[in-house]
């Protein structure tokens, strides 16, 4: 245990993963080890502020609360579907085609889910656009099928799904609300500034999603007094670059605190 | 007529529909390869090439395979494992008969499967050029061009951020995302040119 406690001080979120299973591995009975994971997911590797996956959708769709709820929502669906399937199928895959195979199954669920929201939801799939069927190429799914469904039990790969979910919806509805109340004045469509101030539309614009982002990092930085480790695909587990023999290393690597 | 067109497609997708800048496609290898100058180019050639080719890949397979049996809904899916396999196939085809260029790309090819900005391009394909081969095609290239000048200039200002003394909190990502921020603005300023 003092082991994980030196990795996460030295390697910061991004490699926290082998320290955190194990925690809950030896944590008690199944429910507190279930919550244990879906905690994690949660805080101690919010996907958005401590791994940095999936900084497309959050910068995109973040122009307001509610979007950020809808993408949230789609892409926790997708995650708990596919972390239970690929839980369930885990032992009939052979290793070389994992990556295609994994990509098969999300990329089923992203339709699904596709397909719901332009039937019922219409103005949130306009909203959002693309952005739904490229769920598909959301590394925070990806990474949670190669990192924890294909090793893990179905709950627990379920509750990991739900607490990664539940912490990339948290962070949009964080950006979201931050860029809705600076470009327009408003939370989730309610008024809170009554005029007081002409809203600066810049952050409803492009540059204003950069600018968002980089100031909540910060300020999380600035409380936890942890920095993020890693930037972008370095902080993507998969490394997808990697030959077999360098991923190997890079499991060695990530032992030792992962920044690589 | 039809070459002002792909002009116009090409320049407003490069400079004012900046994919990186403008419309946050291609985040990640954006804020992870920008580093040093030599990867970003390494990266840009190899995201111009895959997103060329599969701009022409999956608009074919759209027209002649998805359309005729009315399976549009199978786009997301068939574009992704479409975009995998010829990733797949480049490699292999570049190893065998471009040893040099594989050389210079050929790490940065496995990464592009999971590039949102080569989904990206081909779903946008399906909703603004469905009709035309050649826009779509060019619509893909610009877009890998655009990619490369954001991710050119962007490892420029991150050589130049290296020698800044940034307070602790901003230090790292928060830092580079804000001046990801500043570069984006400054492609702003390219709004309007096609009103």
């Amino acid at each position: 245990m003092s082991d994980n406690a030196e990795n996460k001080a030295a390697g910061g979120g991004a490699s926290g993963s082998a320290g955190a299973l194990d925690a809950a591995n030896a944590g008690g009975s199944a429910g507190a080890n279930l919550l244990t994971v879906f905690r994690n997911g949660l805080l101690d590797e919010n996907p958005t502020f401590r791994l940095i996956l999936g900084t497309c959708p959050t910068l995109a769709v973040t122009t307001s609360a509610v979007n950020g709820v809808g993408m949230g929502l789609s892409a926790m669906a997708v995650l708990i579907c596919s972390n239970i399937v690929i839980s369930l199928i885990r032992n009939l895959i052979p290793d070389t085609v994992r990556i295609p195979a994994f990509i098969t199954v999300i990329a089923g669920f992203v339709t699904i889910v596709d397909l719901l929201l332009h039937a019922f939801v219409p103005s949130l799939y306009s909203a959002l656009g693309i952005f739904i069927p490229l769920i598909v190429v959301n590394c925070i799914i990806l990474a949670r099928a190669e990192m924890f469904a294909c090793k893990n039990s179905v709950a627990r790969s379920a509750a990991d799904g739900l607490g990664m979910g539940v912490g990339f919806t948290a962070a949009l509805i964080l950006i979201g609300s931050l860029r809705e109340f600076l470009g327009n004045g408003t939370i989730f469509g309610i008024d809170l500034t009554q005029r007081l101030f002409s809203p600066a539309a810049l952050m409803l614009l492009p540059p204003g999603g950069f600018l968002a982002y980089g100031a909540v990092l910060a300020v999380i930085n600035k409380v936890t007094r942890n920095k993020t480790a890693v930037v972008g695909c370095d902080a993507c587990p998969l490394r997808c670059g990697m030959k077999d023999g360098e991923r190997a290393g890079l499991a060695d690597a990530r032992g030792n605190g992962g920044a690589v | 007529m039809i070459v002002r067109d792909l002009g116009i497609i090409a320049l407003s997708t490069i400079l004012v529909h900046n994919f990186v800048l403008s419309q946050f496609l291609g985040i990640c290898p954006f804020l992870g390869v920008s580093k040093k100058l030599d990867t970003a180019l390494g990266m840009s050639g190899a995201v111009i090439f895959v997103m060329t080719v599969a701009s022409a890949v999956t608009w074919l397979v759209n027209r002649y395979l998805l359309a005729p049996n009315s399976l549009a809904y199978m786009q997301t899916i068939s574009f992704i494992l479409v975009i995998a396999a010829l990733v797949q196939f480049i490699e292999i085809l570049m190893k065998k008969f471009m040893p040099p260029l594989y050389n210079a790309l050929g790490i940065y090819l496995p990464l592009i499967t999971t590039n949102c900005a080569v989904l990206g391009v081909a779903l946008l394909n399906m909703r603004d050029y469905p009709d035309s081969l050649a826009r779509a095609t060019v619509h893909g290239l610009a877009g890998g061009l655009g990619f490369m000048l954001a991710l050119v200039l962007f490892a420029g200002v991150r050589e130049r951020l290296e020698l800044c003394d940034v307070p602790e909190c901003l230090e790292g990502l928060p830092i580079t995302l804000i001046s990801a921020g500043l570069v984006s603005l400054s492609f702003f300023g390219f709004q309007g040119l096609f009103a």
